[in-house]
Parts: structure tokens; C-alpha cells; sequence
């Protein structure tokens, strides 16, 4: 039962659709414009060049069922841009954010909030006499553990990347 | 040989076979229309850019020829914006081409600037800003591959005026050179397994329908779906867009499907047991009700778009490809089999069709629109090409012509754009200059691009205008007399109508009024024979309604007879 579970989307619908596009000025406009003219939700989206300067790829985590799924792939194959599709699944695929966070410190807090840092590997990139910056990358449930723990210090400020994701190339054969 | 940009983009035009482009010139676009000066290239002017872009859009749709047309920056691009979307819901391929503020002005709000780029990209099928001239070629190769292929679209290409008038090294470019482009028109998929499966569902059904959509149009199917239906004695229905693919006279034609289709074909597909839909999308002027639409029938969706299958309504069956090929394989494995007609469905049909036949009230002193509508099918013996604007005398067109051709009935469906009317019918007309061309419209309609009957008065373009007159925006008031208890809230325009035959004899056009039932037959006739362009102004029953009707959101069950 309990790998069965393991094997499972989560719970909460979202997908990452991992896009291949030709690079040019108007392209994110013409993929997130499909998104908003459709009414499908981003969650999260990124955008970045490749090891080819003429190719992009852009990240996105969409919220829905599985029915809106297939037509957002459907529709984004359609783009006369896009090179390729796919939608990750959640556990073939490393998924990774990075977050910088910066934290209220009152003397009395500091250590508790360097604690939770050592706890969740983030660096700490700047300290003032009442405030810390962090800096912390993973899985979108990493950051919004570590956002939650830190938020009864007082978080003045956050800057997300949005999840950037590629399949695991590795194959691990199903556990049974 | 070096050429400057607006050279190269008329070359190109001519290059990709282009003989008649649309347009309306202005700032930013002078550098084209200066090359396009010498050039040879048959250039209509219209009087708004709209009505440039509707009639590059019937002409298109007229021919299966891509329709050009080009305007200026700012206003002149924007007012292209309708006639894209048209063109874009009805899947019609057309380039449109627009001047731009130079480079080095983009971004600073100069005159006359817009971002027609970003304007345009949830209504073309794609979009370019070509910012360096030595790209040009390549784009218009891109363009026209993608316009005219797969599911076809507009195209807008912007082209900033400092690049119109940069020189470069031309040569044409081969689409197979254009690195990157991965999109592929025609998915290639294999049916053929699913076409078995299809001949089996089609051995097993007892109530089939074939249900035809605007992609039987482009995809040139009419012959495969005329073979199919006889093969297999299958009812055939259609959408509004894909009247005259399957002739409307014939015994096995339903006719139009959907809230103002026939009850006949509303009924048969809601008893149906497979219902197999042909380059359709399930609009929901068609489906009514999504969960009660053919609830009982396994459905069977054909079509190029893959987007388009489960978008609407879930199937049982897709088959992704191009119509017509999808058609010649299934009717090359239906060769060895033998059908029986299933006589008992079609006995039910034709009960149907005597229990439920479209029919209005006739009128000895007042003009009937539906009966203008058949007497015009009567004169022209089917044969002329239809363009509507949008609205009741639309619905009725649909439900009064004898169809009888595909390409024969041009009319804005998707976007339902009133206006479309008189600038589709001058297009169609360009591009068809053999055959009789006659725009339906409304009075509401017609007031809405009516600046075009400049264009057919100057060109000599013979289209007769049939205006179906009831002084009233007639769809709109049909649904307050029937849903907002005939609170008439803005839809009376008869007050503020000019007198439609001085306007038209103003615009130089041959102009006739008819207010008596009698006078309809010979004063039609009289006009089409006329070698120019004509207006008749037919004074109709002001309060008519299109019957019968399925509420939004309803079934056939929900119809309304009259």
C-alpha cells in the first residue's frame, strides 16, 4: 500500500511542463499568452537559454486535472515555436526553485533562524543587525517548509525563481 | 541582386503566387506601396482596413487561395484586429501584412505606433516584427507554409519602416531550409488501425450520423463525404460553416445542426447511436447542452487538429489527419463490405423531416425574409456564392438556401462578426469574377462596413447587396422579445436608417427598393442581371423570428417550433 502511495501524483494537481522553444524576442509572450487566452493557471513559470543559444526552455507548473493537462499540451504542441513538450512526472524528474528570503533577526533570533538554515542547507548571503538573507534551492516544498518556519520571525521580502526541472536520466526500475 | 525591403516583400508576394492583395495604405507602409507601384501586383483599395481584411478573407475562402492584405502601423493594424479573428475562428489562411514605426523608434509611443505584434497573438495562428531585412524572406517562406498548411490561419508579418527601406542580398528561401520550425502541419499519424475500428462501429451502429464541420470545406472533401454518405446511407448533418459540402436537397442531408439548426437534425443526433464528426469542433451553437449533446452515441471525432479532440466534448474514437485522406482510407476498406441501409433510422428521418419541415407563415402584403432568401436560391439555381453578414438573416440564409456547392457560403461563424457581409462578398467575388456573387445582410450589418460599396462602385466588382431590411438589430431583438420581456433595449434602428438606396446611388451603385411580396421575384432578377454592382433594400416583416430555436444551454427537447 504504502509504495503504491509513493508511486502516486500528489495530492494537489500541479504539473510541470518542461517546453523546448526557438529563441526569439516574442516567444514568451506567444506560450504565456496561450496560458491566459485558454484560462489555464500558472503557478510558476521560467525561462532560460540552453546549451544551444537559438533554443529556450521555458518551465512551467500548471494547477488542473488531468483533462486540462492534455489540452495545455495539445495546445502548446500546437505553437509553431515550440520544438518540443512534456510533462514531468513528479518522481522521474529532478525539480528544483531557488529562494532568497530575507528574514527579520532580532539578536534574541539569530540563532534560532541559522539553526533552520543549517536544517535546509541555505546560505546565508547577507546579515544586518535586525534582518538575514537566505538563500535556498529545492523542490517547491522544500522552500515553502522553509518559508513556513521562518514566517512567525517576520519575512520582510521573497524572491522566487520558479521551479526549473529536467527528467532524471537515470532508470530505476519500479520497486514491487 | 540587392533589393530594399519593400521590393523584397512584392517579390516574395509574387514569389509565393499571390495575384491580388488588399490593402490601404498610410506612414509607415509607404515604402511597400511605393514597390508595389511598378510592380504589377493587382492591389484593391478598400475604405477601412476591416473591410480590406474581410474581403482578403473572402476571397480566401471563395478560392482555398491565401488572401493578403496590408495596412499601416497604429490605426491601420488595429483595425485589422476583427477581421484576424474572423478569419482566425473560421480557420481561413491569410497573410497580413503592416507597416511599423522604424526600429529605433519602437517602444518610445511615436506616432502612430501600436503593438501590433503582441495585439495579434491570440488571434493569428502566428505572428512576426521582422527587425532586420535579411530575415524577410525566410519569414515569408515561414508565413506562407503556416498559413496555407494543416489547420490554416492568419499570419501578420510587421515590418518596421527602416526596414522596408534597408537593401540586402534577396533570395527567395525554401521552407526546408528555415532552421528550427518543428511545426508540422499535418501531424503523421497512423489511422489505419483506427479506421478498422471505425468500419466496425459503423457495422454495429443502427442510428449513425455524419456530422460535417468547416474542415470538410478546406480539406476538400465534399466528394469523400458524398461517397461515404451514399456508400453507407448515412444521414449527413452540417455546421453552419460546411453548408454545401453535402448538397442540402438530398433525401440523406439534415441540414444545419444546432440552435437554430433543424429539428430533424437535433433530433437524429440526439437518438443517434454513433455519431461521427468530420472536421467539426463541437461549438456550442451546436452542442446546446454539452452533457445531453448525443448522449447516447458513441462519437467518433476526425480531425487535423489534435487540440481539437476531447476539447469539448470527450470520444470515443479520434482519428487525426487530413479529411479528405482520412475519408479515401475509409472508403477503401468499405469497398469489400456491404451495408444494408438501416431503414428503419431512416424511416425515423424522414418522419421526422414531414412531422417537423422548416416552414414561416407566407404573406401576401409583407415581405418575408425567408422567402426573399429562397427565391434568391431559386433565381441563382444554387449556383451563386452566398456571404452573410451576422444575425437572423444569416440563420436564415443558412436554413433557406438550396446549398449546393462547398465554398458556395461564406459567412462569419466563430467570431460571428457583423460587418463581414459586403467586404467578403467583394472578395469572393475577385476571386470568383464567373460566378454570381450575392451578400445577405441585415440592415444592422450593413451599416457596418458599408463604406465598402466605395470599393465595388470604383473597381466595378458586380456583387448584388440583398438587404433584408426589418429596421430592427433582428437576433438580438428576438432574444429581449423572448428572454427580457420584450424590452427592445437599443436593437430599433429603423428610425435612425438612412434610405439604403440613396446611399448606395451615392456610392455610385445601382439601387432598388422593394416593399411588396410580388415586386421581390422580378426586381431580384432584374438586379442580377445587371453587369455592376447592386443594393436591394427588401423591406421584410420587421418582427420575424428564426425557428425554430434550442435556448442556450438547452436540448431538442427544450426546442422552440415558432
Amino acid at each position: 500500500m504504502a509504495i503504491t502511495a509513493l508511486n502516486q501524483e500528489p495530492e494537489l494537481k500541479q504539473y510541470t511542463l518542461s517546453i523546448l522553444v526557438r529563441n526569439h524576442a516574442g516567444v514568451l509572450s506567444h506560450v504565456a499568452g496561450l496560458f491566459t487566452r485558454r484560462g489555464y493557471n500558472i503557478e510558476s513559470i521560467s525561462a532560460g537559454i540552453t546549451e544551444r543559444s537559438d533554443i529556450t526552455r521555458i518551465t512551467i507548473v500548471v494547477t488542473g486535472d488531468h483533462k486540462i493537462l492534455e489540452q495545455v499540451l495539445k495546445q502548446c504542441q500546437k505553437l509553431v515555436d515550440v520544438i518540443k513538450i512534456a510533462s514531468l512526472k513528479y518522481n522521474e524528474s529532478v525539480t528544483r526553485e531557488l529562494a532568497i528570503i530575507s528574514v527579520n533577526a532580532r539578536h534574541e533570533n539569530r540563532s534560532k533562524i541559522i539553526e533552520i538554515a543549517d536544517v535546509f542547507s541555505a546560505n546565508i548571503v547577507d546579515m544586518a543587525e535586525d534582518a538575514i538573507i537566505l538563500e535556498v534551492v529545492g523542490n517547491a516544498r522544500r522552500i515553502n517548509s522553509i518559508i513556513q518556519l521562518l514566517s512567525p520571525f517576520g519575512i520582510e521580502d521573497i524572491a522566487r525563481t520558479g521551479v526549473v526541472a529536467l527528467a532524471y536520466r537515470s532508470q530505476i526500475p519500479p520497486i514491487n | 541582386m540587392r533589393k530594399t525591403g519593400a521590393e523584397i516583400v512584392v517579390e516574395l508576394l509574387q514569389h509565393y503566387g499571390v495575384d491580388l492583395v488588399f490593402g490601404y495604405p498610410g506612414g509607415t507602409i509607404m515604402p511597400v506601396y511605393d514597390a508595389l507601384y511598378h510592380s504589377g501586383l493587382r492591389h484593391i483599395l478598400a475604405r477601412h482596413e476591416q473591410g480590406a481584411c474581410h474581403a482578403a478573407d473572402g476571397y480566401a475562402r471563395a478560392t482555398g487561395k491565401t488572401g493578403v492584405v496590408i495596412a499601416t502601423s497604429g490605426p491601420g493594424a488595429t483595425n485589422l484586429v476583427t477581421g484576424l479573428a474572423t478569419a482566425y475562428m473560421d480557420s481561413v489562411p491569410l497573410i497580413a501584412i503592416t507597416g511599423q514605426v522604424p526600429t529605433f523608434a519602437i517602444g518610445t509611443d511615436s506616432f502612430q505606433e501600436a503593438d501590433i505584434y503582441g495585439i495579434t497573438i491570440p488571434i493569428t495562428k502566428y505572428n512576426y516584427l521582422v527587425k532586420d531585412v535579411a530575415k524577410l524572406a525566410e519569414t515569408f517562406a515561414e508565413a506562407f507554409y503556416i498559413a496555407r498548411t494543416g489547420r490554416p490561419g492568419p499570419v501578420l508579418i510587421d515590418i518596421p519602416k527602416d526596414v522596408q527601406l534597408a537593401s540586402t542580398e534577396y533570395a527567395p528561401v525554401a521552407q526546408a531550409d528555415i532552421p528550427l520550425l518543428k511545426y508540422t502541419p499535418e501531424p503523421q499519424y497512423e489511422f489505419d488501425a483506427q479506421l478498422d475500428e471505425l468500419v466496425l462501429l459503423l457495422r454495429a451502429a443502427k442510428r449513425p450520423v455524419l456530422f460535417v464541420g468547416g474542415g470538410a470545406v478546406i480539406s476538400n472533401a465534399s466528394v469523400g463525404i458524398h461517397r461515404l454518405a451514399r456508400k453507407l446511407s448515412l444521414p449527413v448533418t452540417n455546421t453552419l460553416i460546411a453548408n454545401g459540402v453535402f448538397p442540402s436537397q438530398d433525401p440523406l442531408s439534415l441540414g444545419m445542426a444546432g440552435m437554430h439548426g433543424t429539428r430533424y437534425a437535433n433530433e437524429a443526433i440526439f437518438a443517434s447511436d454513433l455519431l461521427i464528426a468530420a472536421g467539426a469542433r463541437f461549438d456550442d451553437r451546436v452542442t446546446g447542452k454539452i452533457a445531453e449533446f448525443a448522449q447516447r452515441a458513441k462519437i467518433v471525432h476526425i480531425d487535423i487538429d489534435p487540440a481539437e479532440v476531447g476539447k469539448v466534448v470527450p470520444v470515443d474514437l479520434s482519428i487525426i489527419g487530413n479529411l479528405k485522406d482520412v475519408l479515401d482510407g475509409l472508403l477503401a476498406k468499405l469497398e469489400a463490405v456491404d451495408f444494408e441501409p438501416q431503414t428503419k433510422w431512416l424511416g425515423q428521418i424522414k418522419e421526422w423531416k414531414e412531422k417537423y419541415p422548416l416552414t414561416y407563415t407566407q404573406s401576401a402584403s409583407i415581405i418575408k425574409p425567408q422567402c426573399v432568401i429562397q427565391t434568391i436560391s431559386e433565381l441563382t439555381q444554387g449556383e451563386a456564392i452566398i456571404t452573410t453578414g451576422v444575425g437572423q438573416h444569416q440563420m436564415w440564409a443558412s436554413l433557406y438556401c438550396d446549398h449546393r456547392h462547398p465554398k458556395h457560403f461564406i459567412t462569419s461563424g466563430g467570431l460571428g462578426t457583423m460587418g463581414f457581409c459586403v467586404p467578403s462578398g467583394i472578395g469572393a467575388q475577385l476571386g470568383c469574377p464567373d460566378k454570381l456573387v450575392v451578400t445577405i445582410t441585415g440592415d444592422g450589418s450593413f451599416q457596418m462596413n458599408l463604406q465598402e460599396l466605395a470599393t465595388a462602385a470604383y473597381y466595378n466588382i458586380p456583387v448584388k447587396i440583398v438587404i433584408l431590411n426589418n429596421g430592427y438589430l433582428g437576433m438580438v431583438r428576438q432574444w429581449q422579445e423572448m428572454f427580457f420581456e420584450r424590452r427592445y433595449s437599443e436593437t430599433h434602428l429603423e428610425d435612425g436608417n438612412p434610405d439604403f438606396v440613396m446611399v448606395a446611388k451615392g456610392f455610385g451603385l445601382e439601387a432598388f427598393r422593394v416593399t411588396r411580396p410580388e415586386e421581390v421575384r422580378p426586381t431580384l432578377a432584374m438586379a442580377f442581371a445587371l453587369p455592376g454592382p447592386v443594393v436591394i433594400d427588401c423591406r421584410v416583416e420587421k418582427e420575424e423570428n428564426v425557428w425554430p430555436m434550442i435556448p442556450t444551454g438547452g436540448t431538442v427537447k427544450d426546442t422552440i417550433e415558432h
